[in-house]
């Protein structure tokens, strides 16, 4: 979408207003104005600036109020790293951090992801290095067709972060909204078991 | 997905005054509250669900609203707390087990991170029929259409509270939790706010499929009560088709207090079974007083399981509904609490 045509749209007066002033308003008389404003079937695509903070960056963009963060980090930023899998929340292809705990960003408004830390693949290597559970994915072969494995591996991180790494079976157990097609489960439990101690969490 | 205007109010009040509108039902209302968004922007994707307007309720000040309290009545337990943060608090899983059990055995980590437990209660069923809008024939999804699974692949279907206009499973877990220790139910409004029990929130599908609460539409869920307690003696036990990340075949949520071997106190609530949240009181019945054994226990099965109705592919569930009652509460019987 162009500059124009963002204008265009926020001429047309479709642009949100902000939460504060539409509260005000619909103080007033809330059951009717919702109504009036709701019960139009077909309503126009709504759009949104939005500033995110992606990988220590403050990023702003326009969108859609219907885009997910992972259509804002593949399609507007350029940040493919992270996989759209099935799109429904079910395998975990999407996985990144925000606010460092990790979630689903196909299920992630973009809108609705304003004031948080997000953090992708692309932003754990610093200084030239690997994160360590980077690295354990290379060193224990823990992937074959690699596509889940953004997502694994940033499951994996905050699996160890929240101390849920302790043995094989709650690792299987804590790791299992990430669906691996090739099946390298095994693979995957022997380089979690080799981060969690170059984490610090061992 | 459909256009929708985005909301994300800091008080209550205006997030209430926001979200009314003139529904039928809260699921159907043009306005939505959106939490995790975990369950409602998949159905959006699907088309299932279709409002034109949400109210983000995550950034809402109000700090009962995010937090858990303890005291000597008992738990509360604000609406916008994450799955995963009761989850894991400790005093909590050690206290009432089975208030935590309900909710690691649900989901996948990154789901509890994000879904909150006010929505987690109003998950919707995983019906197959509802979710693909391909079928035509889904009273829940479109009132007066049919229902294709009486009469279709309905594996995964209830036996307990259907109704010729539905046979939808409710899908969550944790609202078994609730409704054994006899939780509350905190709703607000613009009218003011009200407690109810959270057995009084879900209806049976009956000829309305689609009034799937007491809730109107607009209202909001602030915050659960779980009086009195401790519940160290207590558990939620889930069997799946796979150990995890799956819903439920056949579930029990059940607490015992337990003197020298005798049930004082029974709670007995069963998931994967039912259209709602289902209290098993017949097995309670039979167990309430009693030296709880292994055949006390299959009696218990067997009383609360005399009226389930099976259809075409789910008969399977009956023996597995019993057999679940059974093993958890020799589990429980065995437990050092």
């Amino acid at each position: 979408m162009t500059d124009d045509d963002f204008l265009a749209i926020s001429r047309r007066g479709f642009l949100s207003v902000s939460a504060a002033s539409a509260s005000a308003a619909t103080m007033l008389r809330p059951g009717v104005a919702a109504a009036q404003e709701e019960d139009t079937s077909a309503l126009d695509r709504q759009m949104r600036q939005v500033t995110l903070r992606i990988n220590g960056q403050s990023r702003t963009l326009n969108v859609d109020t219907r885009t997910t963060v992972l259509d804002v980090l593949r399609e507007q930023l350029g940040l493919a790293g992270t996989k759209k899998g099935c799109g429904m929340g079910q395998c975990g292809a999407c996985t990144i951090h925000v606010d460092g705990r990790r979630e689903l960003s196909c299920l992630s408004l973009a809108v609705a992801a304003e004031g948080q830390e997000i953090t992708t693949i692309e932003g754990l290597a610093g200084g030239g290095e690997l994160h360590p559970m980077q690295q354990a994915f290379i060193d224990n072969d823990a992937f074959q067709c690699g596509y889940c494995t953004r997502g694994q591996i940033m499951s994996a991180i905050a699996c160890v972060q929240e101390g849920h790494a302790a043995d094989d079976a709650q690792i299987r157990e804590y790791m299992s909204g990430n669906l691996c097609r090739c099946a390298a489960y095994p693979n995957i439990v022997a380089a979690i078991n080799q981060a969690k101690t170059q984490m610090g969490r061992g | 997905m459909r256009p929708f205007t985005y909301e994300r109010p800091t008080s209550l009040r205006d997030a209430v005054a926001l979200a009314q509108s003139s529904g039928a039902a809260h699921v159907t209302a043009p306005v939505q509250y959106k939490g995790g968004g975990t369950n409602l922007i998949d159905l959006m994707k699907l088309d299932v669900m279709r409002p034109t307007r949400l109210i983000d309720i995550t950034r809402l000040e109000g700090e009962r609203l995010h937090t858990v309290e303890r005291s000597e009545q008992g738990v509360r337990i604000g609406a916008l707390v994450p799955m995963a943060r009761l989850a894991d608090m400790a005093d909590v899983r050690r206290d009432f087990p089975v208030l935590t059990d309900a909710l690691w055995l649900a989901a996948s980590a990154q789901l509890r991170n994000m879904a909150r437990l006010g929505g987690n209660v109003l998950q919707r069923t995983r019906c197959p029929y509802f979710r693909d809008t391909t079928y035509c024939e889904c009273n829940k999804r479109d009132p007066g259409s049919g229902c294709a699974a009486k009469d279709g692949f309905n594996r995964l279907h209830a036996v307990f509270g259907t109704s010729d206009q539905c046979i939808a499973t409710y899908a969550g877990d944790w609202g078994q939790a609730l409704i054994a220790l006899d939780a509350y139910v905190e709703i607000l409004s613009p009218e003011g706010s009200r407690s109810v029990l959270f057995a009084d929130l879900h209806r049976l599908p009956g000829d309305t499929p689609w009034i799937e609460t007491t809730l109107a539409p607009g209202e909001l869920i602030t915050g659960f009560v779980v009086p009195g307690g401790p519940w160290p003696r207590s558990k939620y036990l889930k069997i799946r088709d796979r150990e995890s990340y799956a819903f439920a075949n056949a579930s029990a949520a059940v607490a015992l207090d337990l003197e020298g071997g005798v049930a004082r106190d029974v709670r007995i609530a069963l998931g994967g079974l039912a259209t709602k949240p289902w209290r098993a009181t017949k097995a309670e019945a039979v167990l309430r007083g009693q030296l709880v054994t292994e055949d006390l226990a299959i009696a218990a099965a067997e009383a609360e399981f005399a009226d389930a109705v099976a259809y075409e592919h789910n008969a399977f569930k009956i023996p597995l509904g019993k057999a679940t009652i059974v093993r958890a509460l020799m589990e429980l019987t065995e437990m050092d609490a």
